[in-house]
């Protein structure tokens, strides 16, 4: 192209192609400049924001929960602290190949990868799930010096929930398991659940699920400096959490325990209250069964076997069991008669050992064959004499009836403070229309009066109206809370009664039956033998139930079957009968009769609380004795059998 | 007798550039610390880097250019065969045959033709200036071609890339015609979707796409691009103060010693740091110009204001990626950047640079 001969001609275009290379170079700095001032000026604040935000973040501090104490600050739930092992899936590699790794430093068996799949499913990608609780220090230790081997597999110190008592307190206390899907959702309708960060355990029965809002406390949040892995380097501020409010109940621990100890092998539920302000005494519902086992995650093996078993300890009888009242419905259809006038106290029936309506030959029989003989109100009830119950209630009609009887809390609920109690039955012809489109038998009303037929009570209620009767009238709310301390502020908040009703009633009718109850207890009564020698006057009332709630399985073997068809024994009772002090209901499930099992039930309850005397080991006894023998469902009555109507069909029926 | 022998030991160092490039390896000691963390075992190694390239640059400035023209054919020479040796022999580190394993140690030649390359365009410049014409250019292309080819296969697109820039820059003041300056960029951009589809490997691609919209891949490829953005705008005016940087300290910033070193710098010292930063180095190249200008011979001219350009050209390059306005390229901020190579490189280069600039005199004479 071009020859070049001339050095200066040479060094002078040199020059200036290096001036410009030297202004290129500038401009392009200028350039650069320019991008700078822009970031670091114009979009200070947009990339500052973003600087902090890969810096802080927010990290819940969850509360302590609240601790739950029997009437003399017996502990029946608290926490304790334990290291876990937790992997985050989103970080760690290959989940199985890690936890094999990590079975070779800290003990994981089965049960723990089981539960860790079954978590799994259930969670999120990025939410650390525990692979083992409680570690040992030792384990804790060689975690840490193993630790760099496992990215994504984090140690944390968590508060851990303990029932010291176990399975007696299984359905009072109830137990907490991991927040589910559904406790999200009701949470994010309550708006909770912001304060349910950092939170992974939920009341799910019981006081604990009940009194959840007042246990849980107020998460805190931790303003921290985090590196780009996610740790923590620094706390820069601090909300601290608010624990939860530590519940003092009117639950005595050794009364609960005497009474399940005392039902020995009987599956059954027991209600002791105090007539006085509504206190839950105890509250036991046998089979239970260990509350420990659910805090974090029961495994599938056990929880099948538990809600599988035909014993059904996962249901609170004390609240969800329903049966006919049977004769212990007797004191209160008396009262019922007295007050309604249809009996006066002094009138007496002759008993042929049947009843019949009038133009009909159908006999309902008396538990006692050849009859009682001349009976009045009182003896009516000592010897719970059904042919004296048929005539009243007949003559008194279902209506009459169960507006009385209502009063005393029969077909309503409680009110008690635990979740899902059931409601109960008291039928009336309206109701009969509704749920089966038939009118009301006539004969319905007769069986109705000894407690069978439609009518369902829970042992709670049962509670509530022998409560009433032992009030004189006055119902108090039951309630399992006594008082509760906020410890933020130490201060300690009783947790007043509340009169739920009071039920007018005549004195002379009330002491009346009162005596006839006492009666009972004494020689000729139906619970003689269980009411010998009490040093306090001792008032109670037998019942006997149809088998119901408890559905037989074809596969149960046949000896089996018919030890489940047998009766369930009921009990009422309060005592002392001149000044209550406590108010009992027992049910004991294939029991028999009630003045042979449940009443000793009762007894033995009452004797603790008044007298302070601890049962001996508690041998029932496997016949019924002859004297005992009371009340049975009239064996010829028709249709109306309660048995038929299904727990969870009842409550949509109402 | 000692004052004499150490004015002789540094009477061809150029003192105010010496100064200049004192100062910026001074901030460079800062903001490798910063960088590093604290830990005095990085600071050791950096200053031992440091020490050693000075000592080059000290030796090599002793060297007369024309006795580093002999050099000139037989080190490039030797660059092509190493590469040559790579292509077939070399061991695959990351995806890329860089190494050649030479049993007692490792060697990437690559390193070794940033400056063979235009010392020996120099050189045939140099030796052609009698008789220059067109297919001398065509030639020197070649020569630049053949290893930039090597290299580019490897695949090392960051150092092809500023070799060819190195070359260019001997064509471009040994006087390659504007026309055909221009011919080439119109060719080179209508090569690019060419090159886009069939030259470029994927990554390759996705980093240019990343650096398009860093959002579409923020934990993979865009990571990087975006937590050095962070932390650039994050420093804000005066910047966070050394040693405060939260990109830097909290582990958000990768490769901070080394290739992101000047996230670390912008994010700890700001604008402010930014414009001082950047003066030092037109400083640097202003001086280093005004060296190469002043140089006697058409080799010393052409090779040291390549080496002066092809710094310029790392240091824009490096802080155009590091500020998201270029492509993410394996290249360190010249002098900044932690890591012995590079640093060595650097200061012989500019060894060289004083060398052709101080021995004029020993010429003329």
């Amino acid at each position: 192209m071009l020859r070049l001969i001339n050095p200066k001609q040479e060094f002078l275009r040199y020059r200036r192609r290096m001036e410009i290379a030297g202004i290129i170079a500038g401009v392009l700095f200028l350039g650069l400049f320019s991008r700078f001032v822009w970031l670091q000026v114009s979009q200070f604040e947009h990339y500052h924001a973003l600087a902090e935000n890969n810096r802080i973040s927010l990290v819940p501090a969850p509360p302590s929960r609240g601790v739950i104490y029997d009437r003399h600050s017996m502990v029946l739930a608290h926490n304790f602290s334990a290291n876990t092992l937790e992997i985050t899936p989103s970080k760690t590699g290959k989940l199985d190949e890690t936890i094999d790794r990590l079975a070779e430093i800290v003990t994981i068996e089965t049960g723990d990868r089981k539960r860790f799949k079954k978590l799994l499913a259930e969670s999120k990608n990025f939410e650390s799930i525990p692979i083992r609780n409680l570690l040992t220090a030792e384990e804790a230790a060689r975690f840490a010096v193993h630790r760099y081997r496992f990215p994504g597999v984090e140690m944390k110190a968590r508060q851990f929930r303990q029932y010291p008592f176990g399975a007696g307190f299984s359905h009072v206390v109830g137990y907490i398991g991991r927040i589910g899907e559904k406790d999200q959702e009701r949470l994010i309708e309550a708006g909770l659940e912001t304060n349910y960060k950092g939170t992974d355990h939920i009341g799910k029965l019981g006081l604990e699920a009940s009194y959840e809002p007042w246990l849980h406390g107020r998460t805190g949040i931790e303003k921290v400096e985090t590196d780009s892995g996610g740790r923590a380097v620094r706390i820069l501020s601090r909300t601290p959490p608010v624990a939860g409010y530590n519940i003092y109940l009117h639950l005595d621990a050794k009364l609960q325990q005497v009474a399940e100890k005392v039902f020995g092998d009987y599956r059954g539920a027991l209600v002791a209250l105090d007539p006085r302000n509504g206190g839950v005494l105890a509250l036991v519902s046998k089979p239970g069964f260990d509350p420990n086992l659910f805090v974090d995650g029961i495994d599938v093996a056990t929880w099948r076997e538990l809600n599988d078993s035909p014993d059904r300890p996962l249901i609170n009888r004390a609240l969800r069991g329903i049966y006919p009242p049977g004769s212990t419905i007797k004191p209160f259809m008396g009262l019922a008669g007295l007050e309604l006038g249809v009996r006066k106290p002094g009138d007496t029936i002759a008993d042929p050992g049947y009843f019949t309506l009038p133009g009909s030959s159908h006999r309902y029989r008396d538990w006692k064959k050849d009859g009682h003989g001349m009976v009045d109100l009182k003896r009516s009830i000592t010897i719970s004499c059904d042919t004296y119950y048929y005539g009243l209630a007949q003559q008194m009609g279902i209506e009459r009836m169960a507006g009385f009887l209502s009063q005393f809390g029969f077909g309503k609920k409680s009110g008690v403070d635990l979740d899902g109690e059931l409601s109960g039955l008291m039928p009336t012809p309206e109701w009969k229309k509704k749920r089966f489109k038939q009118p009301w038998w006539p004969g319905e009303t007769v069986v109705a009066g000894i407690g069978q037929g439609y009518m369902l009570t829970t042992p709670m209620q049962l509670a509530v109206a022998t409560m009433a009767l032992a009030n004189d009238g006055v119902i108090y709310k039951p309630q399992l809370i006594r008082a509760w301390r906020d410890p933020a502020s130490g201060r300690m908040s009783l947790a007043a009664p509340q009169i739920m009703g009071r039920i007018k009633l005549t004195p002379n009718f009330l002491r009346l039956v009162k005596e006839a109850m006492v009666d009972v207890t004494l020689p000729g009564g139906t619970a003689s033998i269980a009411g010998a020698n009490t040093p306090y006057l001792f008032a109670g009332k037998t019942g006997t139930a149809q088998v119901i709630g408890i559905k037989q399985g074809a596969r149960y073997i046949e000896s089996q079957v018919q030890a489940r068809h047998r009766d369930h024994a009921l009990f009422i009772a309060f005592a002392p009968a001149d000044d209550p002090k406590i108010v009992v209901a027992v049910m004991v499930e294939n029991g028999g009769h009630g003045g042979s099992t449940a009443a000793p039930v009762a007894r033995k309850v009452i004797d603790y609380w008044l007298l302070g005397k601890l049962p001996t080991v508690y041998a029932p006894p496997e016949a019924a004795d002859v004297d005992e023998v009371e009340d049975n469902a009239p064996a010829e009555e028709p249709a109306p059998t309660a048995a038929s109507v299904e727990p969870a069909n009842l409550e949509a029926a109402q | 007798m000692i004052q004499r022998f150490f004015g002789t030991l540094v009477r061809h160092l150029d003192g105010p550039l010496l100064g200049l490039l004192t100062l910026l390896l001074l901030a460079s000691t800062a903001v490798v610390f910063s960088a590093a963390g604290e830990n005095s075992e990085r600071l050791y190694s950096h200053l031992t880097n440091i020490g050693v390239a000075l000592t080059a640059m000290l030796l090599v400035s002793h060297i007369p250019p024309q006795r580093l023209m002999q050099f000139a054919v037989p080190v490039y020479v030797v660059g092509v065969l190493l590469l040559l040796g790579v292509a077939m022999f070399g061991i695959v580190v990351n995806g890329s045959r860089r190494w050649l394993e030479l049993g007692f140690t490792r060697i990437q030649p690559s390193e070794l033709m940033r400056l063979a390359v235009p010392m020996m365009l120099a050189w045939y410049f140099h030796y052609k200036q009698e008789s220059l014409n067109g297919r001398d250019y065509a030639v020197a292309a070649l020569l630049l071609a053949l290893p930039v080819g090597f290299i580019a296969k490897q695949p090392d697109l960051g150092t092809s890339l500023l070799i060819t820039a190195s070359g260019f820059y001997v064509l471009y003041l040994g006087g390659l015609s504007w026309k055909v300056i221009a011919g080439a960029a119109v060719a080179a951009g209508s090569a690019l979707p060419l090159a886009w589809n069939y030259l470029l490997h994927d990554y390759q691609r996705q980093r240019v796409l990343t650096l398009i919209d860093p959002a579409s891949d923020p934990l993979g490829a865009g990571y990087h691009i975006i937590q050095a953005t962070i932390a650039v705008g994050s420093g804000g005016f005066a910047g966070k103060g050394w040693m405060m940087g939260t990109q830097t300290h909290l582990d958000f910033l990768p490769e901070r010693s080394t290739d992101f070193i000047f996230a670390v710098f912008s994010e700890e010292f700001g604008l402010i740091g930014n414009l001082f930063l950047l003066l030092l180095y037109a400083a640097i190249i202003w001086r280093g110009l005004v060296l190469a200008a002043g140089a006697t011979s058409l080799f010393g001219r052409l090779f040291s204001g390549a080496i002066v350009l092809t710094f310029f050209t790392y240091a824009f390059v490096n802080m155009g990626m590091v500020s998201g306005i270029l492509p993410v390229v394996g290249v360190p901020l010249p002098l900044v950047s932690y890591g012995g190579t590079s640093m060595l490189t650097v200061l012989t280069g500019f060894g060289i640079v004083m060398s052709v600039a101080t021995h004029k005199k020993l010429v003329k004479t």
